[in-house]
């Protein structure tokens, strides 16, 4: 126990951090969005050395296996992946250092605030996957059905964006999309 | 317990026992950590020499299928030629294009190894043998499963080859539609069961009526989950019929194009792997586990059971790869996205119909018409533009 912190702890918070770094600072757009999976991942143990089964996997299933893989799909179809010009530090680098620095203060203090004012281990609550199923059944099925609307929303909203346009003869060639 | 019954349930429990043994040299405090790195040996063990067994079986078995004998040369029958080809692929070169971006080409089957691997933690291969007995293990599985589409792209846009980036696009995009009726159609199982674990849902089928097995398979509801889950397995380990991204006959190799030496047995050895823990949570959900076929077998051990299970799925899976055309680009999608979605949903429906209509006949009669009538009127539908004629046969001489 090293400042009060485990060293798998510490190991985990390191990785996120170092992936987070290597995100923001590398040349090579795709290598930032494959160090941003690393965070994802360092972010999934965190979660899971917390007890939270079901966050911790759900993590992996939803930021490694859809969102990273989006963004990797957005930069190579937009050609950001070419060869990067190297950019120089911006010119107004002093304001967004103190705009990092002031949100920083801010979550740490929020963070900080929020811990209880003794510090012995008491009992974790158990948070199991089938408590999640009946919360979400039971007293958050408003929001359950307003997600499930918003996706039908965006489903709709994709095949529309993505569906070709209509030719304005039919030249028989639509064999159409059976089997 | 007489000494018959105790030998069969020692025998049952011989690797437990054994790891007991092992652990048992070593202080208290180091016994739990000794047990668990046997047992990742056990898997790192037993899993590519499953997969050292198929190369030599499906090579021999495309080869029957298709009229012509597969390898013969090495050992007796050509058994041996997984050592010939492992000895080859550890000492060819290992060439990587200039052009490619060197540490993400060589972290790809890294990333893909490591992940297929990890996969194997919740795979329960008998009774009391699985590493890890988490609650949420199924999504443990599903979502480790989505890291290997990540390696799949690094593959094939680190090498700088316009083939590997479009063989990885099309794997990309067809395991992401595919993703989608696996985890939907996984979704019965652990409705019925009432858990995410799979030891949970291996023991909630070992219960017997007469002689009958109660596995999930033999229910409406699980049959059709079954059959999709199956499918979707094939989409997501690039299989065939699905194996278009791989496709030798126009992609080159697809996104391992641009792999050679030990690098593409790595990836080879990762899909064969990927194949196996799919193969064995279709067991696991729908086929009972280790449990024994008939309840006067129950005395064979149940790594037996699940080990035997697996070989017919791998043969399976090697039957139709010699059989069926494969599928193109655009049939899969629609495959996916207009049959399977909207049966995985249906067989939501249906498991839940089972599960209020409480025992009896009714439920069988209900459930099974609802499938057979929407697989019926699904296909119809989506095939109503083919203007398919009859079959004409034409037969080598």
């Amino acid at each position: 126990m090293i400042f009060g912190f485990s060293i798998a702890f510490l190991l985990t918070a390191a990785l996120t951090v170092a992936g987070a770094l290597a995100a923001a600072l590398l040349k090579n757009l795709v290598h930032c969005a494959l160090s941003l999976t690393v965070t994802f991942a360092g972010l999934a143990l965190l979660y899971l050395q917390l007890d939270a089964q079901f966050a911790g996997f759900a993590q992996i299933l939803v930021y490694i296996g859809a969102v990273a893989i989006l963004v990797v799909f957005a930069i190579l179809l937009t050609r950001g992946a070419g060869i990067a010009e190297y950019r120089g530090f911006s010119s107004s680098w002093l304001l967004g250092l103190s705009i990092a620095a002031a949100t920083f203060a801010l979550l740490g203090w929020a963070v900080i605030k929020s811990l209880p004012a003794e510090t012995e281990a008491s009992a974790a609550p158990a948070v199991t996957v089938q408590s999640i199923g009946a919360a979400l059944m039971s007293s958050y099925v408003l929001p359950l059905e307003i997600v499930a609307v918003l996706l039908t929303v965006a489903l709709i909203g994709a095949v529309i964006v993505a569906m070709p346009e209509p030719r304005t003869r039919k030249s028989g060639a639509e064999s159409g999309g059976g089997q | 317990m007489s000494l018959q019954a105790s030998f069969w349930n020692n025998l049952d429990q011989v690797f437990v026992l054994l790891q007991h043994w092992i652990a048992g040299y070593f202080p208290v405090g180091l016994q739990s950590a000794v047990g668990t790195i046997l047992a990742v040996v056990g898997i790192l063990a037993t899993f590519p020499g499953i997969f050292a067994l198929t190369t030599v079986l499906e090579r021999k078995g495309l080869g029957r299928i298709q009229n012509r004998l597969g390898p013969n040369r090495v050992g007796p029958l050509g058994i041996l030629q997984p050592v010939a080809d492992g000895i080859k692929s550890l000492t060819k070169e290992d060439i990587v294009p200039l052009s490619a971006d060197a540490a993400v080409h060589f972290l790809a089957p890294v990333v893909l190894v490591v992940a297929v691997f990890l996969g194997y933690a919740v795979l329960p291969v008998g009774r009391n043998m699985v590493l890890m007995n988490m609650d949420a293990g199924l999504l443990f599985f599903f979502a480790i499963g989505a890291s290997t589409e990540l390696s799949i792209f690094m593959a094939g846009w680190s090498s700088r080859n316009k083939y590997s980036l479009l063989g990885a696009m099309r794997a990309v995009a067809q395991m992401i539609s595919y993703e989608v009726p696996l985890l939907l159609s996984s979704v019965v199982a652990v409705m019925i069961t009432g858990s995410l674990s799979t030891v949970k849902i291996v023991e909630a089928q070992s219960g017997f009526t007469g002689i009958f097995p109660h596995w999930y398979v033999f229910t409406p509801w699980g049959f059709a989950g079954f059959v999709l889950f199956v499918i979707a397995a094939l989409a997501e380990t690039n299989r065939s019929p699905f194996d278009l991204p791989e496709g030798e006959s126009e992609l080159v190799a697809g996104y391992f194009t641009e792999y050679s030496g030990f690098k593409f047995a790595l990836f080879f050895l990762g899909e064969y792997l990927g194949m196996f823990s799919i193969a064995g949570f279709a067991i696991t959900l729908f086929l009972g586990g280790w449990g024994a076929p008939l309840s006067v077998l129950g005395f064979v051990p149940s790594w037996v059971w699940f080990f035997l299970k697996l070989l017919a799925a791998i043969a399976f899976f090697i039957w139709l790869r010699g059989t069926l055309p494969r599928l193109r680009q655009d049939q899969l999608m629609n495959f996916a996205w207009k049959f399977m979605l909207p049966m995985t949903l249906l067989n939501l429906l249906v498991a839940g119909a089972w599960r209020f209509l409480g025992d009896g006949w009714l439920r069988w009669v209900v459930c099974s018409a609802v499938l057979l009538a929407a697989y019926v009127l699904l296909g119809r539908v989506l095939m109503r533009h083919q203007n398919l004629g009859a079959r004409s046969y034409r037969y080598a001489d």
